[in-house]
């Protein structure tokens, strides 16, 4: 990367935290992406792979129109609402490593 | 044309309670419109609503701005005509918000760059970068509005008999272009949330109504397949005979119907009748499962990349308000978009006669306003009653999302191309005059653009507005936040690539399909007509072109890090410090000062 020295030298500009805290945000963000990329681009190939399956009825539905058509939102409602509890602990965290009176 | 020689002859046919619901939402719109410009002053004001709005408020304004008329009418329009791959749009609008809080809407908040040109400019230092980011707002914007324009004037043509679609596009363009040049967005945070409220009431209201009358969501689909499902459930519904256009139940219910395999099915058409089996068999379900992930990728990907949606995160106070403005936006979105299928399935099942309609005013788009009448023949003044809701709320839904828009687009007009190209030393009275100018201006060609889009699915359209975004604003963004090697010379060949070229497909589809018109639009795009024979012989080709999302991402991403990498050099040099403010929690303070060590050191 570019050779710049950094304007400060303390724990906040160091290299080794820029690269903990990209990381550690990246790594959560990847995991609740990963589980809504899991269900969504599932859902198709299940289609595709298992149409008997998703063309079972269901009061009504079929099992493929149900997810879909509803129970979709609330899964990802929850996922949101983990990425966020995580997230704000984070950069709790993030603050609380690099202020004075821990060093 | 009945209007030029008797004034008020389009007036005949109205329906009292549909007219007065409608006028009342358009009148309480307009009337917050202008109480809140007498409030705002100062052009920060107009940009960014003072930042200085609580939680609740700013959830409810996003969602209303995010609540389209492709959400509100399209999608139940679509559901009817196409059936089941129809829901992965409000699906996929759902996870697109969740994939834009997860990876781009944090760092971006903490850049305090107020649109996406303001953080181009930022990230790599360079004011040309800027002006190619500007460009796009306007691209992107501008294919959002047609099918904005296109609900307006399916509903006004459904509210006024004698009006032609045209008139629906022009007045409704004209009432929201005065509205935003004289409140801009402090009005419009106000009257955005107002706008949720009356669209989730009026989507689920009346099909409350409807299915505890006339059977319900369930039953409803169930009656798709009588003998796999309980008697019990489909007793009480009576279906009307599905007319010849509508798709058959088996392929409608089930995933890989006609929208997907809509392309194999012309090619087949052109081919021999003895080749035509075999050739569905072949490849049917592979391009319709291609069709899916395209889709499905454009729609994800694209919501990162819709310029009026980023701008509502800096309305909030700090970064914890704007998470939990989120979580809010997530559930309201989540909720409403339950609603318009159930109008999908209801309509097919009761309504079948739309399908003759096809995709003009006439056909399946208008199925949301027309569905409560049904309760007329029962409950007389409830039917016009509900649908003066539903038309209330299409008229909210595209109000709010052609304000946004509209705001967005002048946003960029005013500030970027006046206050920073041609009069960097204009005064503040001056700016605010060039955005109400620029306002009028980019309202105009969206009506224009609008009165061409008629035969234009609303759904399908705003599809593409998002297939754009997803393959230029999408890739800079996620790219320039979570890659410090990018550069911008490689930033600026990915976006403008796979930009360019998504628009140049979603262009060339549209171009086609009006081309088969039989009508003026038939005439005006009659160059255009060869290309359907060619999309008959090549179905796959026709895919990618209507469907780009799947070709156009990964080959920005790709250019993005292949010119990246090749231009090294030019990562600009505070690369460390831009990415900590980015990643950094806002609580340690580093914006600021970024702000004092740039405007010391670089000096402009």
């Amino acid at each position: 990367m570019s050779s710049t020295t950094p304007a400060h030298d303390d724990a906040i500009h160091s290299e080794s935290f820029l690269r903990s805290l990209m990381r550690r945000q990246l790594r959560l963000s990847i995991a609740c992406a990963a589980m809504f990329f899991v269900a969504l681009l599932g859902m198709p190939l299940l289609n595709y792979f298992a149409p008997a399956l998703m063309a079972t009825r269901i009061g009504g539905f079929t099992l493929s129109w149900l997810i879909l058509g509803v129970l979709f939102f609330p899964f990802v409602w929850i996922i949101s609402w983990a990425f966020i509890r995580r997230s704000i602990a984070l950069e709790a965290e993030e603050v609380k490593s690099v202020s004075p009176d821990q060093r | 044309m009945t209007m030029s020689h008797l004034p008020l002859a389009f007036l005949n046919g109205v329906d009292p309670w549909i007219f007065a619901f409608s006028f009342v939402t358009v009148a309480v719109t307009l009337g917050m419109g202008f109480w809140s410009a007498r409030k705002s002053k100062t052009a920060s004001d107009f940009f960014v609503a003072g930042r200085s709005v609580s939680v609740g408020w700013n959830a409810s304004a996003i969602s209303g701005e995010y609540l389209s008329a492709a959400s509100f009418m399209g999608v139940a329009g679509m559901v009817m005509s196409s059936g089941y791959d129809a829901l992965w749009y409000p699906v996929c609008y759902a996870c697109g918000y969740l994939f834009l809080l997860l990876f781009i809407a944090g760092p971006l908040r903490r850049f305090g760059a107020y649109t996406i040109p303001d953080f181009a400019e930022g990230r790599f230092d360079s004011p040309l970068f800027r002006k190619i980011a500007v460009c796009f707002v306007l691209f992107i914007g501008f294919f959002y509005t047609m099918p904005q324009m296109k609900g307006a004037g399916t509903t006004l043509a459904y509210i006024f008999p004698g009006m032609p679609y045209w008139g629906g596009v022009v007045l409704v363009g004209a009432v929201i272009t005065i509205n935003v040049a004289l409140g801009g967005m402090k009005g419009i945070t106000l009257v955005q949330a107002f706008q949720y409220w009356i669209k989730l009431f009026a989507i689920s209201a009346p099909i409350f109504v409807l299915m505890a009358v006339f059977g319900f969501y369930n039953g409803q689909i169930g009656a798709t397949a009588t003998e796999q499902t309980p008697a019990a459930l489909t007793a009480a519904i009576t279906r009307k005979p599905l007319v010849e256009k509508a798709p058959k139940d088996e392929a409608w219910v089930a995933p890989f119907g006609p929208l997907t395999t809509k392309a194999v099915t012309a090619a087949a058409a052109a081919l021999p009748v003895e080749q035509r089996a075999a050739f569905l068999d072949e490849h049917k379900r592979p391009y319709s499962l291609l069709y899916t992930y395209s889709l499905i990728i454009a729609l994800v990907c694209g919501t990162a990349g819709l310029p009026h949606i980023l701008v509502r995160f800096y309305t909030n106070p700090d970064g914890v308000a704007a998470k939990r403005t989120t979580m809010w936006v997530m559930i309201l979105i989540g909720v409403f978009y339950v609603f318009p299928p159930v109008f999908g399935v209801l309509g097919r099942n009761l309504m079948p006669e739309l399908y003759t309609g096809l995709t003009g005013i006439k056909g399946t788009d208008q199925v949301v306003l027309k569905l409560p009448t049904l309760l007329s023949a029962k409950f007389g003044v409830l039917g016009s009653i509900l649908s003066g809701i539903t038309c209330a709320g299409a008229f909210a839904a595209f109000m709010s999302t052609f304000s946004g828009l509209l705001v967005s687009m002048t946003g960029a007009l005013a500030h970027d191309v006046y206050g920073r190209m041609l009069r960097p030393n204009a005064r503040p009275a001056e700016r605010l005059v060039a955005f109400k100018i620029s306002a009028v201006l980019i309202g105009a060609v969206a009506m224009v653009l609008g009165c061409f889009v008629e035969l234009l699915e609303i759904n399908f359209m705003v599809g593409q507005a998002f297939a754009i975004a997803a393959a230029s604003y999408f890739p800079l963004l996620f790219m320039s936040v979570w890659w410090r090697g990018m550069t911008m010379k490689g930033a600026a060949t990915g976006m403008l690539t796979g930009g360019l070229c998504a628009l140049a497909a979603a262009a060339l589809t549209n171009f086609s399909t009006l081309a088969l018109d039989k009508g003026p639009m038939g005439k005006v795009f009659a160059g255009f007509a060869p290309l359907n024979g060619f999309w008959a012989a090549h179905p796959l080709l026709r895919i990618l072109c209507e469907q780009p999302a799947i070709w156009t991402v990964p080959l920005a991403l790709t250019l993005m890090v292949v010119v990246s990498k090749a231009t090294a050099s030019n990562v600009p040099a505070d690369i460390r410090m831009k990415m900590l403010v980015l990643h950094a929690p806002e609580q340690l303070g580093l914006k600021q000062e970024y702000i004092q060590e740039h405007t010391a050191g670089a000096g402009h």
